[in-house]
């Protein structure tokens, strides 16, 4: 009897070797986002990407075009969905630097009190997510118990848990609630166990940490070079924070260290995510002591901020004061400005261009989320399908802040 | 600290700058289209500016000007901690020949920044490697954030993609979209609708008569 491969010969077999390709997303149960990419690939090993984002494009840019300063606030709470806070803080500072107007010191505080909330959270629902995606479920449930006593003391002060609207150009909404520092300084211990728990059981599991140490590392020079900002840029251990390089607020007042990592790997990501969290707790205990009781959250100017609803049914003064700016909306002087706070991914800036009416000639955000992503390609091209997963996660994408 | 910068600048490039100013702490230089390559190449390379970190590209639209669009690009140095805003006029006001070099050579980062630019506004950058829509789909017709873009324009449905496409992505023939998109609400100038609107009002009139009449 003939074996049966007696007449093979391996040169002539033809073995499929043309290079595979496979589409990640744009809706997939381990993305961060709704992000598309597509691969190419030799083996398991990726060989060439193609990132496509866009698919939650609203047109934040336009929309913003066609209503009155203040009615951009809903509009930037649905860009970073995760921290709107930061988001609502920036415009606010943004339209009042082109007014050159700076609020109450009580109303600075209370900005950065809810914006490093706000900051805690984004940074635990990225942890969290990330070690989720990696299949960690019970550590993402302790972080989102950490951050869901967030939202209730956001929800408490603002009336909503995620899209608070609470910014106004010139202050805020509404004062603290009597009860504000004491959620907070209750809140802050539970949120920090929390936190230590939930790393804990990561960091020393062998799963965890193989998955994410030495992957999607990249240069410092590389990251500079991408336009990245934010933990992902402090991760390569360039230690450019705004909040320490270009002091906003009372953030000149406060101490806080900026943490750096060494090799902008994956695991950096997720340590100096961490760490920043502990820090945005230091800047919180600082400014519970350092917050006035009381005095003024609004700027003392009726062209700027709407009169008591009191008065506004009483006088007539208050009623021609609330009509003007509700239907004509804040006179900004004519003029740009680029503004810029530390958002939860790293620089947020807003391009503001006036032509001294009522309405913004044009808006532009700088996202930080869309140079982060723009670096995406280079950090999987080279590793493994599995590797995406993780390296996605710990950039943090968010499609509302990406995709404008 | 930047203002010396600006003085460079000027200092170097004479003529090319066109106007410079630091209103609100932003200094800015409006630079003239022909050098925008040259003067980034100067700012990147040079070690007193030495900007290396991009920050951000966009266009703004002024319609009734001549030189129609404003391309506006900010730079921060890591290591001196200052920035600046270096812009520049192209265009003309039928918003054809809006045309300007490509950085991306000199700051990798610039290469979505500008695609998100031409997708929103049509500028084309000259040199870019990979010059095609980000936010939009390929088939938008149309730059969304030229001011003389309708907010409530209605883009046309897409056919099913088809033939061969050598780039990535793969498009296949199960792309696009099977469905209509349902709309309550119509584009006013759009020549269509018109017609259908003005044939839809002769209909009415004549199935029902004036009050007078019956």
């Amino acid at each position: 009897m003939e074996p049966i491969d007696q007449d093979l010969d391996e040169s002539e077999l033809e073995l499929p070797a043309e290079p595979m390709m496979l589409n990640m997303g744009p809706s997939h149960p381990a993305m961060h986002g709704t992000v598309r990419i597509v691969v190419e690939l030799s083996g398991e090993t990726i060989t060439k990407a193609d990132v496509q984002i866009g698919y939650l494009h609203r047109g934040f840019e336009k929309m913003c075009e066609r209503g009155t300063w203040n009615q951009v606030f809903p509009y930037v709470d649905r860009l970073n969905y995760v921290s709107p806070m930061l988001c609502n803080v920036g415009y606010a500072l943004a339209v009042e630097k082109l007014l050159g107007i700076t609020v109450p010191e009580r109303c600075q505080y209370y900005r950065v009190m809810l914006g490093e909330l706000a900051r805690v959270a984004d940074h635990l629902t990225c942890n969290g997510a990330m070690a989720m995606e990696l299949g960690a479920f019970t550590p993402f449930l302790y972080f989102i118990r950490a951050r869901e006593m967030i939202w209730e003391i956001l929800e408490e002060e603002t009336g909503a848990r995620l899209t608070h609207s609470f910014g106004r150009v010139g202050g805020m909404a509404k004062p603290p609630t009597p009860f504000f520092k004491r959620m907070v300084s209750e809140t802050l211990p539970v949120v920090m166990k929390l936190v230590a728990d939930g790393e804990k059981l990561l960091l020393k599991n062998r799963i965890f940490l193989d998955r994410l140490e030495g992957v999607g590392a990249i240069s410092k020079e590389d990251a500079i070079a991408l336009g990245w900002t934010g933990p992902t840029l402090r991760s390569t251990g360039c230690a450019y924070d705004v909040r320490r390089a270009h002091p906003y607020l009372v953030y000149d007042r406060l101490e806080f260290d900026v943490p750096v990592g060494t090799t902008g790997d994956n695991y950096d990501r997720f340590m100096v995510r961490g760490e920043e969290m502990r820090q945005s707790i230091r800047i919180l205990e600082q400014s519970l002591e350092q917050m006035p009781d009381d005095g003024p959250i609004n700027v003392d100017d009726p062209r700027i901020i709407l009169p008591e609803k009191q008065d506004v049914y009483t006088t007539i003064e208050a009623t021609i004061q609330h009509f003007k700016i509700v239907m004509e909306g804040i006179k900004v002087p004519a003029g740009e400005v680029y503004s810029y706070t530390e958002g939860g991914n790293g620089e947020l800036g807003f391009y503001i261009v006036s032509d001294g009416s009522g309405t913004p000639y044009r808006m532009r955000i700088r996202p930080p989320c869309f140079a982060v992503v723009q670096g995406l390609e280079q950090l999987i091209v080279g590793g493994m399908i599995p590797d995406v997963v993780p390296t996605f996660g710990s950039l943090n994408m968010i499609g509302g802040e990406c995709d404008h | 600290m930047s203002k010396l910068v600006l003085g460079l600048l000027t200092e170097r490039f004479g003529e090319a700058i066109l106007e410079t100013h630091s209103h609100l702490g932003d200094d800015t230089a409006v630079v003239d289209p022909a050098s925008w390559y040259d003067v980034a190449r100067f700012l990147r390379t040079d070690n007193r500016c030495s900007f290396d970190m991009f920050t951000d590209l966009t266009a703004v639209d002024y319609p009734d000007r001549d030189p129609r669009f404003e391309v506006v690009c900010h730079l921060r140095s890591v290591d001196r901690g200052h920035r600046i805003r270096i812009k520049s006029r192209v265009g003309d006001p039928d918003g054809e020949g809006a045309e300007i070099d490509s950085v991306v050579q000199i700051w990798r980062g610039a290469n979505w920044f500008e695609r998100e630019t031409f997708d929103m506004f049509g500028i084309v950058f000259r040199g870019h490697p990979d010059l095609r829509r980000i936010l939009m789909y390929p088939e938008f017709k149309g730059a969304p954030l030229r001011k003389d873009y309708p907010a409530n324009k209605i883009q046309p449905l897409i056919e099913f993609r088809k033939g061969n496409f050598e780039k990535l992505p793969p498009f296949g023939p199960d792309e696009g979209m099977s469905f209509g998109r349902q709309t309550h609400e119509y584009h006013r100038d759009d020549p269509e609708m018109v017609q259908a609107r003005a044939l839809a009002e002769k209909k009415s009139k004549k199935t029902l008569p004036a009050r007078g009449e019956g």
